[in-house]
Protein backbone atom coordinates (compact mmCIF):
# COMPACT_ATOMS: atom_id res chain seq x y z
CA UNK A 1 0.00 0.00 0.00
CA UNK A 2 2.91 2.09 0.50
CA UNK A 3 4.31 4.48 -2.67
CA UNK A 4 7.18 4.01 -3.89
CA UNK A 5 9.55 5.16 -2.04
CA UNK A 6 11.09 8.46 -2.28
CA UNK A 7 14.21 9.60 -0.23
CA UNK A 8 13.29 13.62 -1.20
CA UNK A 9 10.37 13.07 1.28
CA UNK A 10 11.42 15.19 4.25
CA UNK A 11 11.62 14.65 8.07
CA UNK A 12 9.32 17.77 8.76
CA UNK A 13 6.76 16.49 6.23
CA UNK A 14 6.46 12.72 7.64
CA UNK A 15 6.10 14.25 11.34
CA UNK A 16 3.56 16.78 9.73
CA UNK A 17 1.70 13.78 8.44
CA UNK A 18 1.67 11.49 11.05
CA UNK A 19 0.91 13.85 13.53
CA UNK A 20 -2.43 14.86 11.54
CA UNK A 21 -3.29 11.13 10.94
CA UNK A 22 -2.52 10.23 14.94
CA UNK A 23 -5.19 13.48 15.65
CA UNK A 24 -7.35 12.59 13.69
CA UNK A 25 -7.70 8.46 13.46
CA UNK A 26 -6.40 7.45 17.20
CA UNK A 27 -9.40 7.49 18.81
CA UNK A 28 -10.93 5.40 16.09
CA UNK A 29 -8.29 3.33 16.35
CA UNK A 30 -8.26 2.90 19.71
CA UNK A 31 -12.04 2.79 20.48
CA UNK A 32 -12.55 -0.41 17.84
CA UNK A 33 -9.46 -1.77 19.44
CA UNK A 34 -11.23 -1.63 22.62
CA UNK A 35 -14.56 -3.28 21.72
CA UNK A 36 -13.06 -5.73 19.68
CA UNK A 37 -10.38 -7.30 22.16
CA UNK A 38 -12.24 -5.72 25.66
CA UNK A 39 -8.86 -5.10 26.78
CA UNK A 40 -7.99 -1.36 26.86
CA UNK A 41 -4.15 -1.63 27.77
CA UNK A 42 -3.60 -3.52 25.36
CA UNK A 43 -5.61 -1.37 22.42
CA UNK A 44 -3.77 1.91 23.86
CA UNK A 45 -0.52 0.31 23.73
CA UNK A 46 -1.02 -1.10 19.81
CA UNK A 47 -1.68 2.46 18.62
CA UNK A 48 1.59 3.76 20.50
CA UNK A 49 3.36 1.20 19.13
CA UNK A 50 1.92 1.39 15.21
CA UNK A 51 2.53 5.42 15.60
CA UNK A 52 6.25 4.77 16.75
CA UNK A 53 6.56 2.18 14.14
CA UNK A 54 5.00 4.27 11.49
CA UNK A 55 7.43 7.16 12.19
CA UNK A 56 10.62 4.86 11.94
CA UNK A 57 9.05 3.35 8.30
CA UNK A 58 7.80 6.36 6.94
CA UNK A 59 10.92 8.24 7.42
CA UNK A 60 13.10 5.33 5.31
CA UNK A 61 9.83 4.19 2.56
CA UNK A 62 7.80 7.38 2.70
CA UNK A 63 4.55 8.47 3.78
CA UNK A 64 1.96 5.84 2.39
CA UNK A 65 -0.81 6.26 -0.04
CA UNK A 66 -3.59 5.90 2.80
CA UNK A 67 -1.89 6.91 5.89
CA UNK A 68 -4.62 6.62 8.18
CA UNK A 69 -5.58 2.51 6.44
CA UNK A 70 -1.50 2.17 7.39
CA UNK A 71 -1.85 3.10 10.96
CA UNK A 72 -5.12 1.13 11.46
CA UNK A 73 -4.22 -2.16 9.93
CA UNK A 74 -0.56 -1.96 11.79
CA UNK A 75 -2.21 -1.36 15.11
CA UNK A 76 -5.31 -4.07 14.53
CA UNK A 77 -2.04 -6.97 13.66
CA UNK A 78 0.29 -5.84 16.49
CA UNK A 79 -3.09 -6.11 19.15
CA UNK A 80 -3.29 -10.19 17.35
CA UNK A 81 0.57 -10.60 17.71
CA UNK A 82 -0.25 -9.87 21.04
CA UNK A 83 -3.41 -11.64 21.20
CA UNK A 84 -1.99 -14.51 20.02
CA UNK A 85 1.30 -14.75 22.12
CA UNK A 86 -1.42 -14.66 25.25
CA UNK A 87 -3.05 -18.43 26.37
CA UNK A 88 -6.34 -16.85 28.04
CA UNK A 89 -9.88 -17.99 27.97
CA UNK A 90 -10.85 -14.97 26.39
CA UNK A 91 -8.38 -14.99 23.45
CA UNK A 92 -9.84 -16.93 20.91
CA UNK A 93 -13.07 -14.78 21.52
CA UNK A 94 -10.71 -11.24 20.91
CA UNK A 95 -9.89 -13.23 17.55
CA UNK A 96 -12.70 -13.86 16.30
CA UNK A 97 -13.82 -10.52 16.94
CA UNK A 98 -11.16 -8.79 15.44
CA UNK A 99 -11.32 -11.20 12.14
CA UNK A 100 -15.03 -9.40 11.28
CA UNK A 101 -13.37 -6.16 10.75
CA UNK A 102 -12.73 -5.31 7.33
CA UNK A 103 -8.88 -4.85 6.57
CA UNK A 104 -9.07 -1.56 5.04
CA UNK A 105 -11.77 -0.06 7.30
CA UNK A 106 -10.20 3.42 8.84
CA UNK A 107 -12.93 5.27 11.18
CA UNK A 108 -15.01 2.28 12.32
CA UNK A 109 -18.86 2.15 11.04
CA UNK A 110 -19.78 5.66 9.80
CA UNK A 111 -23.42 5.10 11.62
CA UNK A 112 -23.08 7.45 14.55
CA UNK A 113 -24.65 5.50 16.71
CA UNK A 114 -22.66 2.81 15.91
CA UNK A 115 -19.73 4.39 16.10
CA UNK A 116 -17.09 3.09 18.28
CA UNK A 117 -15.77 6.51 19.57
CA UNK A 118 -19.64 6.95 21.15
CA UNK A 119 -19.47 3.89 22.69
CA UNK A 120 -16.18 4.87 24.14
CA UNK A 121 -17.21 7.71 25.49
CA UNK A 122 -20.01 6.47 26.90
CA UNK A 123 -18.17 3.82 28.96
CA UNK A 124 -15.74 6.35 30.60
CA UNK A 125 -18.97 8.31 31.53
CA UNK A 126 -20.84 5.22 33.18
CA UNK A 127 -22.47 6.08 36.78
CA UNK A 128 -20.99 3.10 38.25
CA UNK A 129 -17.55 4.87 37.81
CA UNK A 130 -17.06 7.76 40.52
CA UNK A 131 -17.30 11.65 39.02
CA UNK A 132 -13.82 11.47 39.04
CA UNK A 133 -12.67 8.47 37.57
CA UNK A 134 -15.17 9.42 35.15
CA UNK A 135 -13.12 12.71 34.19
CA UNK A 136 -9.95 11.23 34.50
CA UNK A 137 -10.52 8.17 32.33
CA UNK A 138 -12.05 10.32 29.23
CA UNK A 139 -9.66 13.08 29.54
CA UNK A 140 -6.73 9.90 29.57
CA UNK A 141 -8.47 7.55 27.05
CA UNK A 142 -11.00 9.94 25.06
CA UNK A 143 -8.50 12.77 24.69
CA UNK A 144 -5.13 11.13 25.66
CA UNK A 145 -4.18 13.54 27.35
CA UNK A 146 -1.10 12.90 29.35
CA UNK A 147 -1.42 11.07 33.25
CA UNK A 148 0.48 14.13 34.79
CA UNK A 149 -1.28 16.82 32.79
CA UNK A 150 -4.83 15.00 34.25
CA UNK A 151 -3.00 14.43 37.52
CA UNK A 152 -2.44 18.76 37.83
CA UNK A 153 -6.23 19.61 37.53
CA UNK A 154 -7.02 17.06 40.16
CA UNK A 155 -4.52 18.82 42.53
CA UNK A 156 -2.75 15.12 42.35
CA UNK A 157 0.54 13.26 41.35
CA UNK A 158 0.81 11.57 38.21
CA UNK A 159 1.51 8.22 39.98
CA UNK A 160 -1.85 8.94 41.86
CA UNK A 161 -3.62 9.37 39.07
CA UNK A 162 -1.89 6.51 36.92
CA UNK A 163 -3.19 4.48 39.26
CA UNK A 164 -6.82 5.95 38.98
CA UNK A 165 -7.04 5.56 35.55
CA UNK A 166 -5.67 2.21 35.79
CA UNK A 167 -8.64 1.09 38.43
CA UNK A 168 -11.27 2.71 36.24
CA UNK A 169 -10.22 0.40 33.52
CA UNK A 170 -10.12 -2.62 35.84
CA UNK A 171 -13.57 -1.90 37.24
CA UNK A 172 -14.82 -1.85 33.60
CA UNK A 173 -13.90 -5.14 32.53
CA UNK A 174 -14.00 -6.93 35.92
CA UNK A 175 -18.00 -5.30 36.91
CA UNK A 176 -18.85 -5.54 33.37
CA UNK A 177 -19.61 -2.73 32.61
CA UNK A 178 -20.61 -2.82 29.14
CA UNK A 179 -18.87 -1.06 26.08
CA UNK A 180 -21.78 0.31 24.37
CA UNK A 181 -24.21 3.65 23.34
CA UNK A 182 -26.93 2.91 26.12
CA UNK A 183 -29.98 1.48 24.70
CA UNK A 184 -33.47 3.78 24.60
CA UNK A 185 -34.20 3.42 27.46
CA UNK A 186 -31.04 4.65 29.46
CA UNK A 187 -30.04 6.72 26.86
CA UNK A 188 -31.43 10.21 28.21
CA UNK A 189 -30.04 9.75 31.89
CA UNK A 190 -26.87 8.57 30.72
CA UNK A 191 -26.47 11.50 27.80
CA UNK A 192 -26.69 13.68 31.15
CA UNK A 193 -24.28 12.03 32.71
CA UNK A 194 -21.49 12.10 29.91
CA UNK A 195 -22.51 15.96 28.86
CA UNK A 196 -22.08 16.63 32.73
CA UNK A 197 -18.60 15.15 32.92
CA UNK A 198 -17.72 17.27 29.48
CA UNK A 199 -18.98 20.56 30.73
CA UNK A 200 -17.08 19.94 33.97
CA UNK A 201 -14.08 19.45 32.03
CA UNK A 202 -14.64 23.11 30.85
CA UNK A 203 -15.40 24.96 34.01
CA UNK A 204 -12.83 23.79 35.11
CA UNK A 205 -10.69 25.24 32.88
CA UNK A 206 -12.85 28.12 32.60
CA UNK A 207 -12.49 28.84 36.37
CA UNK A 208 -9.10 28.13 36.48
CA UNK A 209 -8.17 30.58 33.25
CA UNK A 210 -6.49 27.41 32.26
CA UNK A 211 -7.25 27.86 28.64
CA UNK A 212 -6.35 24.17 27.27
CA UNK A 213 -8.28 22.72 29.43
CA UNK A 214 -11.62 24.50 28.44
CA UNK A 215 -10.52 24.11 24.66
CA UNK A 216 -10.35 20.52 25.85
CA UNK A 217 -13.66 20.60 26.80
CA UNK A 218 -15.08 22.44 23.76
CA UNK A 219 -13.03 20.19 21.78
CA UNK A 220 -14.95 17.08 23.39
CA UNK A 221 -17.78 19.24 22.35
CA UNK A 222 -17.52 19.05 19.12
CA UNK A 223 -16.63 15.88 18.72
CA UNK A 224 -19.96 14.49 20.14
CA UNK A 225 -21.70 16.98 18.07
CA UNK A 226 -20.02 15.38 15.15
CA UNK A 227 -21.30 12.07 16.56
CA UNK A 228 -24.80 13.08 17.15
CA UNK A 229 -25.61 15.70 15.27
CA UNK A 230 -29.35 15.89 15.83
CA UNK A 231 -29.19 15.94 19.69
CA UNK A 232 -30.41 19.71 21.22
CA UNK A 233 -28.85 18.87 24.44
CA UNK A 234 -25.37 18.20 22.81
CA UNK A 235 -25.84 21.26 20.73
CA UNK A 236 -26.45 22.83 23.31
CA UNK A 237 -23.58 21.76 25.75
CA UNK A 238 -21.35 22.92 22.88
CA UNK A 239 -22.78 26.85 21.88
CA UNK A 240 -22.63 26.89 26.10
CA UNK A 241 -19.53 26.45 26.26
CA UNK A 242 -18.14 28.77 23.22
CA UNK A 243 -20.44 31.53 24.76
CA UNK A 244 -18.31 31.20 28.32
CA UNK A 245 -15.52 30.52 25.94
CA UNK A 246 -15.74 34.12 23.35
CA UNK A 247 -15.56 36.01 26.89
CA UNK A 248 -12.17 35.12 28.12
CA UNK A 249 -9.75 37.65 26.79
CA UNK A 250 -12.61 40.22 28.72
CA UNK A 251 -12.60 38.58 31.99
CA UNK A 252 -8.94 38.66 32.97
CA UNK A 253 -7.37 41.86 32.42
CA UNK A 254 -3.78 42.32 33.88
CA UNK A 255 -4.23 39.25 36.08
CA UNK A 256 -7.34 41.72 37.34
CA UNK A 257 -10.88 39.00 37.16
CA UNK A 258 -13.52 41.83 35.50
CA UNK A 259 -17.27 40.90 36.10
CA UNK A 260 -19.68 40.02 33.32
CA UNK A 261 -20.95 43.90 33.62
CA UNK A 262 -17.65 45.47 33.73
CA UNK A 263 -16.40 43.59 30.78
CA UNK A 264 -14.79 45.12 27.61
CA UNK A 265 -17.47 43.70 25.28
CA UNK A 266 -14.79 44.52 22.33
CA UNK A 267 -12.52 42.04 24.06
CA UNK A 268 -15.03 39.21 23.01
CA UNK A 269 -14.22 36.47 20.06
CA UNK A 270 -17.02 37.70 17.51
CA UNK A 271 -15.99 34.17 15.96
CA UNK A 272 -16.59 32.36 18.34
CA UNK A 273 -19.84 33.59 19.15
CA UNK A 274 -20.58 33.23 16.14
CA UNK A 275 -19.68 29.75 16.13
CA UNK A 276 -22.36 29.38 18.95
CA UNK A 277 -24.96 31.29 17.40
CA UNK A 278 -25.21 28.63 14.82
CA UNK A 279 -25.79 25.79 17.07
CA UNK A 280 -29.45 27.12 17.67
CA UNK A 281 -32.36 24.65 18.72
CA UNK A 282 -33.32 21.66 16.64
CA UNK A 283 -36.24 19.43 16.77
CA UNK A 284 -39.40 20.32 18.63
CA UNK A 285 -38.78 18.09 22.15
CA UNK A 286 -38.74 19.37 25.72
CA UNK A 287 -35.64 21.74 26.24
CA UNK A 288 -33.24 20.43 28.41
CA UNK A 289 -30.59 22.23 30.61
CA UNK A 290 -27.98 22.68 28.27
CA UNK A 291 -30.21 24.51 25.55
CA UNK A 292 -31.90 26.78 28.53
CA UNK A 293 -28.37 28.06 29.48
CA UNK A 294 -26.90 27.83 26.69
CA UNK A 295 -29.78 30.71 25.72
CA UNK A 296 -29.11 32.38 28.59
CA UNK A 297 -25.37 32.51 27.73
CA UNK A 298 -26.66 34.02 24.38
CA UNK A 299 -28.85 36.74 25.89
CA UNK A 300 -25.90 37.78 27.44
CA UNK A 301 -23.59 37.51 24.56
CA UNK A 302 -25.81 39.36 21.89
CA UNK A 303 -26.77 42.38 24.54
CA UNK A 304 -24.95 45.26 22.94
CA UNK A 305 -23.67 46.80 26.56
CA UNK A 306 -24.42 45.45 30.22
CA UNK A 307 -27.12 48.26 30.32
CA UNK A 308 -29.17 46.76 27.38
CA UNK A 309 -29.17 43.28 28.84
CA UNK A 310 -32.67 41.60 28.37
CA UNK A 311 -33.31 40.78 32.59
CA UNK A 312 -36.84 39.82 31.85
CA UNK A 313 -35.83 37.15 29.22
CA UNK A 314 -33.09 36.43 31.68
CA UNK A 315 -35.54 35.48 34.54
CA UNK A 316 -37.94 34.00 32.24
CA UNK A 317 -34.92 31.26 31.33
CA UNK A 318 -33.91 30.94 34.84
CA UNK A 319 -37.38 30.53 35.34
CA UNK A 320 -37.47 27.68 33.11
CA UNK A 321 -34.58 26.57 34.09
CA UNK A 322 -35.12 25.73 37.90
CA UNK A 323 -38.06 23.74 36.34
CA UNK A 324 -36.30 21.05 34.56
CA UNK A 325 -33.50 21.40 36.85
CA UNK A 326 -33.92 22.82 40.59
CA UNK A 327 -30.61 23.85 42.35
CA UNK A 328 -30.06 26.54 44.74
CA UNK A 329 -27.00 27.82 42.40
CA UNK A 330 -29.75 28.06 39.83
CA UNK A 331 -32.06 30.00 41.97
CA UNK A 332 -29.22 32.45 43.45
CA UNK A 333 -28.56 33.71 39.77
CA UNK A 334 -32.33 34.15 39.30
CA UNK A 335 -32.42 36.33 42.37
CA UNK A 336 -29.39 38.40 41.02
CA UNK A 337 -31.41 38.83 37.61
CA UNK A 338 -34.74 39.79 39.18
CA UNK A 339 -32.75 42.83 41.03
CA UNK A 340 -32.00 43.73 37.69
CA UNK A 341 -35.37 43.46 36.62
CA UNK A 342 -37.54 44.59 39.22
CA UNK A 343 -34.87 46.54 41.38
CA UNK A 344 -32.55 45.67 44.19
CA UNK A 345 -35.56 44.85 46.83
CA UNK A 346 -37.32 42.09 45.05
CA UNK A 347 -34.08 40.85 44.13
CA UNK A 348 -33.12 40.96 48.08
CA UNK A 349 -36.39 39.37 49.05
CA UNK A 350 -36.10 36.55 45.92
CA UNK A 351 -32.24 35.96 47.58
CA UNK A 352 -33.32 35.36 50.77
CA UNK A 353 -35.39 32.59 49.89
CA UNK A 354 -32.68 30.71 48.34
CA UNK A 355 -29.63 32.04 50.96
CA UNK A 356 -30.86 29.23 53.49
CA UNK A 357 -29.78 26.28 51.18
CA UNK A 358 -26.09 27.97 50.35
CA UNK A 359 -24.97 29.45 53.99
CA UNK A 360 -21.00 29.53 53.29
CA UNK A 361 -21.15 30.22 49.61
CA UNK A 362 -19.01 33.66 48.84
CA UNK A 363 -21.28 34.31 45.76
CA UNK A 364 -24.38 34.73 48.04
CA UNK A 365 -22.99 37.09 50.28
CA UNK A 366 -21.42 38.73 46.93
CA UNK A 367 -24.87 39.09 45.63
CA UNK A 368 -26.71 40.57 48.47
CA UNK A 369 -23.99 42.48 48.83
CA UNK A 370 -24.11 43.97 45.22
CA UNK A 371 -28.17 44.17 45.73
CA UNK A 372 -27.93 46.10 48.89
CA UNK A 373 -25.12 48.96 46.93
CA UNK A 374 -27.84 49.46 44.40
CA UNK A 375 -30.40 50.08 47.30
CA UNK A 376 -28.38 52.71 48.39
CA UNK A 377 -27.69 50.78 51.65
CA UNK A 378 -23.68 50.93 51.75
CA UNK A 379 -22.88 49.68 55.48
CA UNK A 380 -24.76 46.62 54.81
CA UNK A 381 -23.27 46.37 51.42
CA UNK A 382 -19.76 46.45 52.44
CA UNK A 383 -19.80 43.96 55.79
CA UNK A 384 -21.67 41.44 52.95
CA UNK A 385 -18.41 42.05 50.81
CA UNK A 386 -16.41 41.45 53.25
CA UNK A 387 -18.58 38.37 54.09
CA UNK A 388 -17.82 37.30 50.44
CA UNK A 389 -14.06 37.99 50.76
CA UNK A 390 -13.44 35.85 53.72
CA UNK A 391 -15.26 32.86 51.64
CA UNK A 392 -14.02 33.37 48.58
CA UNK A 393 -11.62 30.87 47.17
CA UNK A 394 -9.83 32.15 45.02
CA UNK A 395 -7.17 35.05 45.04
CA UNK A 396 -8.69 36.50 42.03
CA UNK A 397 -12.21 36.77 43.12
CA UNK A 398 -11.38 37.86 46.47
CA UNK A 399 -9.10 40.78 45.29
CA UNK A 400 -11.86 41.66 42.81
CA UNK A 401 -14.19 42.19 45.98
CA UNK A 402 -11.63 43.88 47.70
CA UNK A 403 -12.05 46.38 44.88
CA UNK A 404 -15.75 46.39 44.82
CA UNK A 405 -16.20 47.22 48.75
CA UNK A 406 -13.46 50.31 47.98
CA UNK A 407 -15.81 51.92 45.16
CA UNK A 408 -18.20 51.57 48.25
CA UNK A 409 -16.43 54.55 49.69
CA UNK A 410 -15.83 55.37 53.39
CA UNK A 411 -17.74 52.90 54.93
CA UNK A 412 -15.41 50.03 54.61
CA UNK A 413 -13.64 48.34 58.02
CA UNK B 1 -21.34 -12.87 34.62
CA UNK B 2 -22.95 -13.64 38.34
CA UNK B 3 -23.05 -10.74 40.86
CA UNK B 4 -23.37 -10.89 44.12
CA UNK B 5 -26.41 -8.49 45.38
CA UNK B 6 -26.80 -7.79 49.08
CA UNK B 7 -29.94 -6.25 50.37
CA UNK B 8 -28.92 -3.42 52.84
CA UNK B 9 -31.15 -1.28 54.81
CA UNK B 10 -30.95 1.72 55.11
CA UNK B 11 -31.90 5.13 57.52
CA UNK B 12 -33.34 7.15 55.19
CA UNK B 13 -36.11 4.85 52.85
CA UNK B 14 -38.67 6.28 50.53
CA UNK B 15 -41.96 5.35 51.98
CA UNK B 16 -43.94 2.53 50.49
CA UNK B 17 -45.06 3.22 47.21
CA UNK B 18 -48.73 2.25 47.69
CA UNK B 19 -48.92 -0.38 45.08
CA UNK B 20 -48.54 -3.80 46.97
CA UNK B 21 -47.29 -5.49 43.92
CA UNK B 22 -43.94 -3.34 43.35
CA UNK B 23 -43.41 -3.43 47.21
CA UNK B 24 -43.65 -7.19 47.55
CA UNK B 25 -40.23 -9.48 47.30
CA UNK B 26 -41.80 -12.32 46.39
CA UNK B 27 -43.35 -10.46 43.24
CA UNK B 28 -39.93 -9.29 42.21
CA UNK B 29 -38.27 -13.15 43.28
CA UNK B 30 -40.75 -14.91 41.02
CA UNK B 31 -40.23 -12.46 37.99
CA UNK B 32 -36.77 -12.82 38.09
CA UNK B 33 -36.59 -16.39 38.70
CA UNK B 34 -38.99 -16.82 35.65
CA UNK B 35 -36.42 -15.00 33.80
CA UNK B 36 -33.46 -16.73 34.98
CA UNK B 37 -31.62 -13.17 36.41
CA UNK B 38 -32.11 -14.60 40.07
CA UNK B 39 -30.16 -17.47 40.56
CA UNK B 40 -30.80 -18.18 44.12
CA UNK B 41 -31.24 -15.65 47.41
CA UNK B 42 -32.89 -15.52 50.71
CA UNK B 43 -33.33 -13.02 53.63
CA UNK B 44 -30.72 -12.97 56.64
CA UNK B 45 -31.82 -13.19 59.90
CA UNK B 46 -31.20 -9.50 62.08
CA UNK B 47 -27.82 -8.67 63.00
CA UNK B 48 -28.44 -9.94 67.01
CA UNK B 49 -28.21 -13.37 65.77
CA UNK B 50 -25.21 -12.99 64.26
CA UNK B 51 -21.47 -14.50 64.94
CA UNK B 52 -18.46 -13.07 63.97
CA UNK B 53 -15.41 -15.35 64.21
CA UNK B 54 -11.53 -14.76 64.06
CA UNK B 55 -8.52 -16.99 64.22
CA UNK B 56 -5.60 -15.13 65.85
CA UNK B 57 -2.20 -16.82 66.79
CA UNK B 58 -3.85 -20.23 66.04
CA UNK B 59 -7.20 -19.07 68.74
CA UNK B 60 -10.51 -18.78 67.38
CA UNK B 61 -11.91 -15.44 68.49
CA UNK B 62 -15.86 -15.95 68.55
CA UNK B 63 -18.01 -12.61 69.43
CA UNK B 64 -21.60 -11.75 69.16
CA UNK B 65 -22.94 -9.35 66.68
CA UNK B 66 -21.79 -8.89 63.33
CA UNK B 67 -18.21 -7.91 61.72
CA UNK B 68 -18.92 -3.98 61.52
CA UNK B 69 -21.37 -1.96 64.07
CA UNK B 70 -23.02 0.45 61.72
CA UNK B 71 -26.63 1.61 61.37
CA UNK B 72 -26.80 -0.23 58.20
CA UNK B 73 -27.21 -3.93 57.87
CA UNK B 74 -27.23 -6.75 55.34
CA UNK B 75 -30.58 -8.03 55.45
CA UNK B 76 -30.52 -10.54 52.46
CA UNK B 77 -28.90 -11.84 49.50
CA UNK B 78 -29.07 -12.47 45.96
CA UNK B 79 -27.03 -14.14 43.05
CA UNK B 80 -27.93 -12.41 40.12
CA UNK B 81 -26.59 -14.18 36.77
CA UNK B 82 -26.68 -11.16 33.90
CA UNK B 83 -25.30 -9.81 30.76
CA UNK B 84 -23.44 -6.92 32.03
CA UNK B 85 -24.02 -4.62 34.86
CA UNK B 86 -26.37 -2.59 33.35
CA UNK B 87 -28.73 -5.42 33.52
CA UNK B 88 -27.96 -6.05 36.80
CA UNK B 89 -28.65 -2.21 37.51
CA UNK B 90 -31.74 -2.82 35.87
CA UNK B 91 -32.74 -6.06 37.69
CA UNK B 92 -31.83 -4.44 41.04
CA UNK B 93 -33.70 -1.37 40.70
CA UNK B 94 -36.61 -3.12 40.49
CA UNK B 95 -36.04 -4.39 44.06
CA UNK B 96 -38.40 -3.02 46.76
CA UNK B 97 -35.01 -2.58 48.65
CA UNK B 98 -33.86 -0.39 46.25
CA UNK B 99 -36.24 2.35 47.32
CA UNK B 100 -36.06 0.79 51.29
CA UNK B 101 -32.70 0.80 51.66
CA UNK B 102 -29.84 0.40 49.31
CA UNK B 103 -28.17 -2.97 46.85
CA UNK B 104 -24.79 -3.72 46.39
CA UNK B 105 -23.38 -5.06 43.21
CA UNK B 106 -20.40 -6.99 43.50
CA UNK B 107 -19.19 -9.21 40.76
CA UNK B 108 -18.06 -12.66 41.23
CA UNK B 109 -14.39 -13.56 40.74
CA UNK B 110 -15.14 -16.40 38.48
CA UNK B 111 -12.69 -17.77 36.20
CA UNK B 112 -11.57 -14.17 35.56
CA UNK B 113 -7.62 -13.78 34.61
CA UNK B 114 -5.83 -12.91 37.69
CA UNK B 115 -6.46 -13.81 41.10
CA UNK B 116 -8.07 -11.85 44.22
CA UNK B 117 -4.21 -11.46 45.09
CA UNK B 118 -3.68 -8.87 42.18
Amino acid sequence: MARPSDPSTAASDVHRALAEVVAAERLSIVATLIRTTGDWELAEDAVADATERALQRWLRDGIPARPAAWLTTTARRIAIDVLRRRDTEGRKLALLAMSDVPHDETTGSRHPMGDDRLRLIFTCCHPALSLEAQVALTLQAVSNLPVADIGRVFLTSENTMGQRVLRAKRKIANAGIPFRVPPADLFPERLDGMLAVIYLVFTAGYTRMDDGLAIEGIRLGRLLRELMPDDDEVRGLLALMLFQHARRGARMVDGELVTLEEQDRARWATDTIGEALSLGPVGDGERGPYRIQAELAEVHATALDAGSTDWLRIVALYDELLAVHPSPVVALNRAVAVGMSDGPLAGLRALDAVAEELPDLHLVAAARGELLARAGRIAEASSELTRAIDLAPTDAERRQLERRRRELGPFCP
Amino acid sequence: MKYMMFVCTDTEPDPPSGDPKLDDVEDWVARHDASGARVMGDALRPVADATTVRKRGGKVLVTDGPFAETREWIAGFDILECADLDEAIDVAAQHPMARFGRLELRPFWGDAEGGPTQ
